[in-house]
């Protein structure tokens, strides 16, 4: 761990984050776009555990953070799901073009 | 010590090319494939940090449960065969472009700040799951008692909301 | 003290007479609005009566005018400290006369009207016109600013145009309306300019203050007054306001209008162009007296366009053969004789006489005028209501026919020829013998036209009374008709004897001038009759011969001397297309252009953008993204 500077995993992270923004920019399918999100909150909890790891090494902050992340995160993909089941009910689509009732 | 950081490095990869896959493939089910891989990659992440709880707490919930549901919502709206439409050219462009950007804005920002080294020695080599567990439910200084509550709230929430949006309307006639 | 209520009764009875006929009269009272407007003029005209009495009974013993009083000054708008306009009454000799003429005349037109406009659909409205009207000319006359007397002209204006294009199916009665209007309206706009100069060289509005700063303004040795192409500021300001009443009074070269009002009803044109609204610029220039006479540049301008106004209509009324244009070149004729004759002060060479005669018998005229004025159109009415027609060929022989008629008429023919001892002859005296003492030239000028007037005043007589047999079928005249006849025809008559230069000016004596100078008038007046008898007594062919030895003359004047037609060329060829025609372009291609381009931009620019709101989320995601990147470098690197 210590030859591994801190700054090194969060270049990591931070490239994971920018790799699932330009998911979120690009895929044109919901379930996808929802992917690009799981990336990104991965990428913010890899950030927690490695600031915890490196630099506050006696609480376990990080790790409770992460876990909580980690339990709305799948909250979330549940909704985000459930949103994606009714819509595509409703449009019989699931590309997120085909969603855009409220255009001018 | 040399294979430490080898291991980091190889982990690493293994992180940013499933990462990159799951967002550039033109199969949906390759592509949650992929992310399965990634998140898989972040929990070893995890494991090579010294964090055990939390990557088997990333391989349950999220490869075990998160992924799995995303696969079978994809069922759902039956899309595994076909091929996901590309890409708007000038949007994919655009976004590469800005990401990158934002990718390099971050990195100075980071390569810049100090951070400090720790000042107090480490609490355990290995935590064990019974201090987790005791500080979770713990209700003085730092406890984490009152987020727990709230977690389980927010969960009971998420899971009316599901059932709420999914299900389907009875028709009117009966 | 004349009495505060009555005057503002006199004022105030016509106004309600027009508000109450015009708001109920056409639905509740048709036939009784005749009644309702003559009783509401009658009670006026008494109070006018009595006003005039107190005042002319009670002034003993003052100098030089008669006592003016100003009754009341409400300040009505100001334009900062010195200079406000205010509404308030005037009474001094002339506005005293003038109230007892207007409200006469008035009372006479209405209770005419009540037997020539029976059975009109638009009874209601023609009575309330009649008391709008009568109100707007006494405000003009009693106004005791000059900004108010503008306010009362343009409704005195106003009123003339209703009343002209009352029949307003006839376009040939909208168009004359519509003349009327525009050329007063003309003329008025050098009356306001005119009003701006001199109110802004001497600080007010207010008539005696007016004529107080401007007298005083032109003989102070240390102003300087202000010098505009050759003549002082003020001088341009007393034109300007001439021109306004010289547009009102049907003056060279304003007096288009006056030949094509006679479109109106005859009562009307009894009442407004005969005698009271035409008289309006003699009054505006009578009121701005001691101005007036300050220069002799202004004098002469006066005086000038006043003689030829009264030869130039003199010769055409002699070959017109509609009655009412005759009768209508007449008053402008007439109006020239009382416009020239406030012109005559300056001429004056230093003697006995008052140079004022000038003025006393322009006002003494304006009073005897109205009188027989109205007197000849209301015959004229009579006379067209029994032959249906205008023109002179379809009548004659008619003193078997309207006996009563027949002796008004010729009484104010003999009034208007100026025959002793009818009432013209003492008013057309005084002017003549200011004329005399003014200037030879312009004396000859008014002998002249003075015989032609007698000359075309019998023209008419003869041919409408005498000439072929009778024409017309035998009718009665109505009471309410003959009445207002036989009432002016004493006016005509008898009105010679007031000793008006005595009531305008304290000192003044009563018929100073009468005396061997009164002869040549006279003489000339008598010789016009004949002529006249001699062509048209009994039907010849002496009028073409007569006509065709002056054939070139005969028929400039019988097309009124092309002036119309020089008016509409201007008009038409130079103002619509060099003035009209690149305004309208301008106003449409840029005006327009302007306010549509900045339309259609805003519109474009508003269609661009609105790509913005595309409905889809991944393009909001992409502007939160863009927006929290811009301002993350913001404010790292720019805003330390």
């Amino acid at each position: 761990m210590p030859e591994i500077p801190l700054h090194y995993i969060l270049f990591l992270s931070t490239a994971l984050f920018f790799i699932g923004t330009y998911g979120l920019f690009t895929r044109r399918n919901m379930i996808t776009m929802l992917m690009s999100v799981e990336l990104i909150l991965n990428s913010v909890n890899i950030n927690f555990i490695a600031f915890n790891k490196y630099l506050y090494p006696e609480n376990l902050e990080g790790l409770f953070f992460s876990l909580f992340i980690i339990a709305i995160a799948a909250a979330e993909a549940a909704v985000a799901i459930a949103i994606i089941i009714n819509l595509y009910r409703n449009i019989r689509s699931v590309d997120v073009e085909a969603a855009d009732d409220m255009k001018f | 010590m040399i294979g430490s950081a080898l291991v980091f490095y190889i982990l690493s990869a293994f992180i940013l090319v499933t990462g990159g896959l799951a967002v550039t493939t033109r199969k949906i089910f390759r592509s949650a494939i992929w992310l399965l891989f990634c998140l898989t990659g972040i929990a070893g992440l995890y494991f090579w940090l010294g964090m055990l709880f939390i990557a088997a707490v990333q391989i349950v919930v999220y490869v075990g449960g998160i992924v799995v549901l995303i696969i079978f919502s994809i069922f759902l709206t039956q899309q595994s065969g076909k091929d996901l439409p590309p890409p708007v050219r000038s949007r994919a462009i655009l976004s590469a472009l800005a990401v990158c950007i934002g990718f390099v804005l971050t990195c100075i920002l980071l390569r810049n700040h100090t951070f400090g080294a720790s000042l107090h020695p480490p609490l355990a080599d290995h935590i064990s799951v019974e201090a987790i567990g005791t500080q979770l439910l713990d209700t003085s200084e730092h406890g984490y008692a009152l987020p727990f509550e709230v977690i389980s709230i927010l969960l009971l929430a998420a899971l009316i909301a599901c059932i709420v949006l999914a299900i389907r309307s009875k028709p009117e006639e009966k | 003290m004349p009495n505060t209520a009555y005057i503002l009764l006199i004022l105030l009875l016509p106004l309600f007479g027009f508000v109450l006929l015009g708001l109920f009269g056409r639905r509740y009272i048709r036939g009784l609005s005749g009644v309702i407007g003559t009783a509401l003029l009658f009670v006026s005209t008494w109070c006018a009566l009595y006003v005039a009495y107190n005042y002319f009974s009670g002034n003993t013993g003052m100098p030089a005018l008669r006592r003016t009083y100003t009754l009341f000054g409400a300040t009505w708008l100001s334009f900062g400290r010195d200079l406000s306009i205010d509404m308030g009454i005037l009474i001094d000799p002339i506005s005293a006369m003038m109230i007892v003429v207007v409200t006469v005349i008035s009372l006479m037109v209405h209770v005419f009207s009540l037997g020539y406009m029976k059975g009109e659909e638009r009874y209601s409205t023609y009575y309330a016109f009649l008391g709008l009207f009568t109100f707007s000319m006494l405000g003009l006359v009693l106004s005791s600013n000059i900004f108010e007397t503008y306010i009362f002209w343009e409704l005195v204006g106003a009123s003339s145009f209703l009343l002209i294009g009352f029949y307003y199916d006839r376009p040939t009665a909208v168009a004359a309306a519509k003349k009327a209007f525009i050329v007063t309206r003309f003329a008025d706009l050098g009356f306001l300019i005119g009003i701006l100069i001199l109110s802004f060289q001497a600080h007010t509005l207010d008539f005696g203050w007016l004529i107080n700063n401007l007298s005083s303004f032109e003989h102070s040795p240390f102003n300087e007054p202000p010098v505009f192409l050759g003549l002082p500021l003020v001088d341009w300001g007393l034109i300007l306001v001439f021109i306004g009443g010289a547009g009102k009074s049907a003056l060279f070269p304003l007096h288009i209008w006056l030949p094509d009002a006679m479109e109106g009803p005859t009562p009307v044109s009894a009442l407004i162009h005969a005698a009271t609204m035409v008289v309006a610029g003699v009054y505006l220039v009578a009121r701005l007296y001691p101005l007036y006479t300050l220069t002799l540049d202004v004098q002469q301008v006066v005086l000038y366009v006043g003689a030829i106004s009264a030869l130039l209509a003199a010769i055409i009324a002699c070959t017109q053969t509609d009655i009412k244009r005759v009768l209508a070149y007449s008053t402008m004729s007439q109006i020239g004789y009382m416009m020239f004759a406030l012109g005559t002060y300056r001429l004056f060479p230093p003697s006995l006489v008052d140079p004022k005669i000038g003025f006393i018998g322009s006002m003494f005229h304006l009073f005897t005028h109205a009188f027989f004025k109205a007197l000849l159109f209301l015959c004229a009415g009579v006379i067209i209501h029994l032959v249906h027609s205008n023109e002179m060929k379809d009548m004659g022989g008619l003193r078997k026919r309207l006996p009563l008629a027949h002796i008004c008429f010729l009484i104010a023919c003999l009034a208007i020829s100026g025959i002793p001892p009818f009432s013209g002859f003492f008013s057309k005296e005084e002017i003549l013998s200011a004329a005399w003492r003014a200037d030879k030239f312009i004396y000859a000028i008014a002998l002249f036209t003075s015989g032609l007037t007698a000359f075309y005043m019998f023209r008419l007589y003869f041919s409408v009374f005498w000439n072929k047999p009778a024409t017309g079928h035998p009718h009665a005249q109505p009471l309410v008709e003959s009445i207002p006849l036989v009432i002016l025809a004493f006016g005509a008559a008898f009105a010679g004897f007031i000793p008006f230069s005595h009531l305008l000016i304290v000192g003044g004596h009563a018929h100073s001038t009468i005396g061997l100078n009164a002869v040549p008038p006279v003489l000339i007046a008598l010789m016009g009759v004949g002529i006249a008898a001699w062509l048209y007594y009994k039907q010849s062919d002496r009028p073409q011969k007569a006509a065709a030895a002056f054939r070139g003359l005969y028929t400039a004047a019988y097309h009124k001397f092309y002036i119309d037609e020089v008016y509409l060329f201007i008009t038409k060829k130079i103002i619509f297309n060099c003035i009209g025609r690149p305004a309208a372009w301008i106003d449409r291609n840029i005006v327009d252009g302007l306010m549509n381009g900045l339309a259609a931009t805003t519109a474009r620019i508003s269609a661009t953008i609105k790509g913005i709101q595309s409905g889809k989320v991944q393009d909001y995601a992409w502007f939160f993204f863009i927006g929290i990147a811009g301002l993350a470098i913001l404010f790292i690197y720019i805003v330390k």
